[in-house]
């Protein structure tokens, strides 16, 4: 669907050398030192599956929103390629990349970025205005459009009269009007109170289970990624540290630094049991019923404390391993580092 | 004129805000050795190198060359196609134009176009607005100023009609187009310190007197407001709606219509209020070459010295300015009545407009009561002012007069440049340089320097009064909550009309170009410094309170240093404004510059030196505006 | 508004029909044509505001015209002969080098006689000065007084002072050319000429000041002339050298070709007018001191001289 690869973008006096060069090996301090240049995306490459939610992670300036824009190039890459169904971005033409990003990429702002001189309702339809659709068609989608996200009632209000939660809604539902197939989200709800962003990660999962769509989805916030993300991406300075679905990333970060970011999840909300199996001794008695290897380690807590004996843990039919209270507790309580076995 | 140079005055703002004040003890000690250098150095030159200060000859090349050009242009008016095909069709565009402005304001009848500039009010902004708008055109009726008023205004809102039609493609080619704006930017900075008086002489040159001259004026003196606050508006359009457009597949021309401009829309108004204001102070002054309207009966009064004339054309001119200020910020503040009302308005307005109802008004006038205080004011404070003004020219004005004089020029050119390299940047330093050497090749060195001691010691004290004045409004809410509506009015006021009550104090003096310069200069001062000692951050002012400062200490340690980036902007403004006006005071017996200026276009052999005398004070202006506002600039970049 | 709209139509057909390029008085309103509109100059001094208060009660009054006064430096006047916006000046003194210019090279003006005042230009001071310094009145001497003339504008100079800048002067000239230890103070207008002048005779203060007649400050207060070298012909050709006194000057009227041509009665009016300086002095009077407007001043003089000006009428009128 999104196809990344070796993708570049450097700020500063003529960025184009870097590339490819062997300049392109140097760190980004020293690069900022010596040329000026500002490294915000380095060979960034990964693929992104029909309607799945790609979350790229990663702290403020590691070049996360860089690396979103230059997907439909609101930011003009500098090297690298970007493809959408097979066609490269960056090959085409003024007139196609508008085609594109009136029918097929739409994207939701961090600061919303709705037009404050027009109603609701002119906001949403603003995207199918742009492409010369009839007053009464446009407003007829966007009013469906506003009823999917929960804003019935509020067409005719100005953007300032609706709180940030109901304003980023506008926004998610202006980037609906025009059935994308891809929706980039660039931080959305950062700008939220906890208690609505919680509400509207909501709203995102439940339009993704109403409406399909890829999705990618930008932000820093660790909980957002493993709550939104079927595969999420992190990154560093520019580069990809790692990619993976959240329980590779808790289970198997790729680094201290990944390792260092996911510290502080309750791994037994996200890790699996097949990360915590060990082989059974050689004539052990077991339970009967074994659990799925897929099963979230807090769902079978209950079960296997209650065993008198270790539980088989199955791929299918297949018996992967056992666990017992003694796999259990690091996984709720330390931070041991796991390796699946 | 509530904000003269708003542009420059918004973006300056801009800046400071981003770099909240900080000077490092450093910065002050070597800012103290520098000046002291700069001190001693130039008293040790000027008492080597003291001239005799002889007068100006009265037939330099410059004037000569100026002469030549004027009987060039007189012999041509009619034969070269530069003039048949170019110059005066401009003139004949401009005079179609005032003519149909004025044949519609005058033909609306007197009820007529009170009611329809009424109902315009209520509809862009509101019913305050409306009957704001209603009272004082009656009012104009009333002080029995009808016809001037509405041929000043048709002045006024021709200009502005242009400068807008002109203004605003400008200012968005500006935000837009880097280039485009990199080339407007000085040109704007030098039309935005240009002294009215300075080109009125080219003005009737090139378009001879009456109306289309005045309105070209007008235009030039107004048109740098509308394009930088447009340009400002539109860079400042927010950039996440900007992206989310363009991200929508929003075409350059979508994002101009349909975000960029609309979303621009309340600074755009503020652009047509601050271009009004701008251009109604002109087109006042414009009476000079003849332009009809208020400032005739201004000019008139001046002549007469008539004190009580003048109050009322005075009057008239404030409540046209406040009537279209509060209409126009109102407008930008609030969205415009839709058609369901503003149709049944304006068909009201257009009812009473055919109604056959005269101007059958009470008349007042405050001539009587004003003549009899100034005269009053005149017997009993002759002692006082006569002290006051002999005082400040002898221990003021003279000494640094006679020092400036017999500088010799390329001394003084020296002493710029070494100044401008210690308190500005190089590029600064060799344009102020090159101004005061332009200056001496103008053939006008001591009529400058004359200028320029009458203008230092306004702008002395300007800034002393300003600061204190400001200083006190930033410390007392409630003084500055009363100060504020006298401010406005005051900044609002054409700077012609300060002559008068300084005129009738203290006669014909450069003393009186200095009162009537510190009048008009201190308004904005006060505004700048008020707004510089309140924009300190809260959060610093507690921490020195909870250290346990005096308020005293509060003030000279932590609220002036800080505001320091408000201090110097106000200096810049300060001194570009006091030498406006002082060039103005060469109408009343201020001399040097102003006077060349006057007698250049009242006096045929003196055309060459007035024009002359006209470049001589953009040039002043260019020095001591690159001088103050580089000192500005650098101290900035030495903070970063 | 119809006033208006006629000169817009005009204006229409001649840029319509503009191929050959606009000229310099393109657009202006035809003047004195059947409407009858008179564009008046006024010149910033009262003398001439009594000319003109005059000319226009009576144009308006007895000839049924209108009359549009236009306040305006000499100079600037002139030019409005070039642009159309001034059909006349009723009081010139002198200007050889603008008659020169506008009515021998340009042809846009026509000299339309005296009006019968004889202009004096000179320095003055005031009368008490006479008697306690009886050699003041001789121009030789003024040095010797010089310190007596200091003022705060003039520094170690005496102070001569002058009046709008615009008037016809030669005094810097005279002052260098005369080896005078003066300098030139312009206090920007007559008024203020007037006001020093009062100032200094009842405080008995020293001035020594430019001045003129016809005024009617003479008919209240005596000031007496400072004898400068006698005006001989031509002693002020070149306006640099001037080293003479003023000469005196017959004052009289200008009036813009197109007037002069299609102007008609109201022409052959201000051709026709000329009164003395007395009477310019009663209306000045009135206009300064009696505090009358324009209109009343010019009403009561007429009441009062009705066989002055009935001789300006022109026949069949």
């Amino acid at each position: 669907m999104i196809e990344v690869e070796r993708l570049w973008k450097v700020f500063g006096p003529r960025a184009e050398r870097v590339p490819g060069s062997p300049l392109a090996a140097l760190p980004r301090a020293e690069l900022r030192d010596r040329l000026g240049c500002l490294v915000a995306v380095r060979d960034v490459s990964f693929q992104v599956a029909a309607n799945e939610v790609f979350v790229v992670m990663g702290l403020s300036g590691s070049g996360k929103s860089t690396l979103v824009r230059c997907l439909t190039r609101l930011i003009e890459p500098t090297a690298g390629e970007v493809r959408i169904d097979g066609e490269a971005v960056r090959a085409m033409s003024a007139k196609r990349l508008r085609e594109l990003r009136r029918h097929r990429v739409a994207m939701v702002f961090q600061h919303f970025g709705l037009l404050p001189h027009r109603q609701v309702l002119d906001n949403v339809a603003y995207g199918l205005e742009i492409q010369g659709a009839g007053r009464a068609q446009r407003h007829a989608r966007a009013a469906e459009v506003l009823e999917l996200v929960g804003l019935t009632g509020h067409e005719r209000q100005l953007p300032e009269q609706l709180s940030g939660g109901m304003q980023q809604r506008v926004g998610l539902a202006r980037a609906l009007a025009t059935d994308p197939e891809v929706l980039l989200f660039d931080e959305p709800f950062s700008a939220l109170d906890p208690l609505i962003r919680r509400d509207m990660q909501a709203e995102v999962r439940r339009l993704h289970a109403e409406v399909g769509k890829t999705m990618v989805f930008i932000t820093h916030d660790l909980a957002e990624a493993l709550t939104l993300g079927d595969r999420i991406a992190v990154l560093r300075d520019g580069e990809l540290v790692q990619v993976g679905t959240p329980e590779e990333l808790v289970g198997a970060p790729a680094d201290d630094y990944v390792a260092d970011f996911v510290r502080d999840v309750p791994r037994a909300d996200v890790l699996t049991l097949r990360w915590i199996t060990r082989d059974a001794a050689e004539g052990e008695e077991l339970e009967d019923t074994p659990l799925p290897q897929d099963t979230v380690i807090r769902d079978a807590v209950a079960r296997v404390l209650r065993a008198d004996r270790p539980v088989p843990v199955v791929d299918g039919d297949v018996r992967v391993g056992v666990v017992d209270a003694e796999q259990l507790l690091p996984a709720l309580l330390g931070h041991r580092r796991q390796v699946p076995a | 004129m509530t904000v003269t140079t708003a542009g420059r005055e918004t973006g300056a703002a801009e800046d400071g805000a981003g770099h909240p004040g900080r000077w490092g003890a450093a910065g002050l000690r070597s800012g103290r050795t520098r000046i002291a250098v700069l001190v001693v150095v130039s008293v040790v030159a000027l008492l080597s190198f003291r001239t005799t200060a002889a007068a100006d000859s009265s037939d330099a090349a410059a004037f000569r060359f100026f002469d030549g050009v004027r009987d060039w242009v007189d012999a041509n008016r009619d034969v070269n196609p530069l003039f048949l095909y170019g110059v005066n069709y401009i003139r004949l565009g401009v005079r179609l134009l005032v003519d149909a402005v004025s044949a519609g304001l005058t033909g609306l009848g007197f009820a007529g176009l009170v009611a329809v500039a009424g109902a315009l009010a209520l509809v862009v902004a509101g019913w305050r607005a409306g009957l704001l708008a209603v009272t004082g055109f009656v009012a104009f009726a009333v002080l029995g100023l009808w016809a001037e008023s509405v041929e000043t205004l048709a002045l006024t809102l021709s200009a502005v009609l242009i400068a807008v039609v002109l203004g605003v493609p400008l200012g968005v080619l500006a935000a837009r187009v880097r280039w485009v704006g990199a080339a407007l930017r000085p040109v704007l900075d030098v039309m935005q310190i240009l002294p009215t008086f300075a080109y009125l002489a080219p003005m009737t040159l090139l378009f001879l007197i009456g109306s289309p001259a005045a309105v070209i004026a007008t235009l030039i003196y107004a048109v740098p407001v509308t394009i930088r606050i447009t340009e400002l508006g539109i860079a400042g359009v927010a950039p996440t709606a900007v992206e989310a457009a363009t991200a929508q597949g929003a075409t350059r021309l979508q994002l101009l219509t349909g975000v960029r401009l609309p979303m621009a829309r309340p600074t755009l108004v503020l652009a047509v209020n601050q271009t009004v204001m701008m251009a109604l102070s002109m087109a006042v002054v414009t009476a000079l070459i003849d332009a009809p309207g208020l400032g005739q009966n201004i000019i008139r009064a001046l002549e007469r010295v008539n004190v009580g004339a003048a109050f009322d054309a005075g009057l008239a001119i404030v409540i046209m300015a406040v009537v279209l200020d509060r209409v126009t910020t109102a407008a930008s503040r609030r969205r415009p009545h839709s058609w369901r009302v503003a149709v049944p308005v304006l068909g009201a307005a257009a009812v009473v407009a055919a109604l056959p109802i005269g101007d059958a008004v009470p008349r007042f006038s405050f001539a009587a009561p004003v003549n009899a205080l100034t005269g009053w004011v005149e017997l009993h404070w002759y002692d006082v002012t006569e002290w006051l003004k002999n005082t400040v020219s002898a221990i003021l004005l003279n000494p640094l007069e006679t020092t400036l004089t017999t500088t010799p020029w390329w001394l003084f050119t020296v002493l710029v440049l070494v100044a401008g390299l210690l308190m500005a940047d190089w590029r600064s330093a060799l344009i102020a340089a090159a101004s005061a050497a332009g200056v001496n090749g103008l053939g006008l060195w001591q009529h400058a320097m004359q200028t320029l001691a009458t203008v230092l010691v306004a702008t002395v004290l300007t800034m002393l009064i300003g600061v204190w004045a400001g200083v006190l409004c930033a410390r007392h809410d409630r003084l500055a909550v009363l100060t504020r509506p006298l401010l406005d009015a005051a900044q609002t006021m054409p700077s012609f009309v300060y002559l008068l009550p300084a005129v009738a104090l203290f006669g014909a003096s450069r003393f009186t170009a200095i009162v009537a310069a510190v009048i008009f200069a201190v308004p904005p001062v006060v505004r700048l410094v008020e707004r510089g000692v309140r924009d300190v951050p809260a959060t610093v002012v507690e921490a020195a309170l909870s250290a346990g400062s005096t308020p005293r200490q509060l003030l000279w340690k932590v609220q002036l240093p800080m505001a320091r980036g408000g201090l110097l902007l106000a200096a810049n403004q300060g001194i570009v404004m006091v030498l406006a006006m002082v060039v103005v005071g060469g109408l009343v017996g201020a001399g040097a510059l102003g006077y060349d200026v006057v007698a250049g276009f009242s006096q045929r052999e003196d055309f060459g030196r007035g024009l002359a005398a006209g470049f001589a004070i953009v040039l002043l202006g260019v020095l001591l505006d690159r001088l103050t506002q580089g000192f500005h600039r650098s101290t900035k970049g030495s903070r970063q | 508004m119809k006033l208006r709209i006629i000169p817009m139509t005009a204006v229409l057909g001649l840029v319509l029909s503009g191929c050959g390029g606009a000229t310099s008085d393109a657009g202006s309103a035809p003047s004195g044509e059947s409407k009858g509109t008179v564009n008046l100059a006024i010149n910033p001094w009262v003398g001439y505001e009594a000319n003109a208060a005059v000319i226009e009660y009576l144009l308006e009054k007895e000839l049924g015209y209108t009359v549009e006064t236009k306040n305006l430096k000499e100079e600037i006047a002139w030019q409005g002969f070039e642009t159309g916006e001034v059909d006349a000046i009723v009081e010139n003194w002198g200007h050889p080098d603008l008659k020169k210019t506008y009515i021998e090279d340009k042809k846009v003006a026509v000299d339309a006689g005296p009006t019968g005042n004889t202009g004096v230009i000179g320095w003055y001071v005031p009368q008490w000065m006479v008697e306690q310094y009886p050699d003041i009145t001789d121009g030789a001497n003024l040095n010797k007084y010089a310190d007596l003339f200091k003022t705060s504008e003039s520094g170690a100079q005496g102070q001569l002072l002058d009046g709008d800048p615009s008037f016809v002067t030669n005094d810097a000239a005279l002052v260098e050319n005369l080896k005078l230890n003066y300098k030139v103070v312009y206090s920007g207008s007559e008024a203020a000429l007037i006001k020093a002048a009062q100032q200094a005779t009842a405080q008995k203060k020293p001035l020594l000041f430019y001045f003129y007649e016809p005024q009617w400050l003479f008919a209240k207060e005596k000031y007496a002339r400072v004898k400068l070298p006698a005006y001989t012909e031509g002693c002020d050709a070149d306006p640099k050298k001037v080293a003479c006194d003023y000469p005196d000057y017959v004052l009289d009227k200008v009036v813009s070709k197109k007037f002069a041509d299609t102007g008609g009665a109201a022409y052959e009016f201000v051709k026709n007018f000329t009164w003395t300086n007395d009477d310019q002095n009663l209306v000045s009077d009135y206009l300064t001191n009696q505090g009358m407007s324009a209109e009343q001043a010019a009403e009561k003089w007429a009441s009062e001289h009705e066989a002055t000006w009935k001789s300006w009428i022109p026949a069949g009128s």
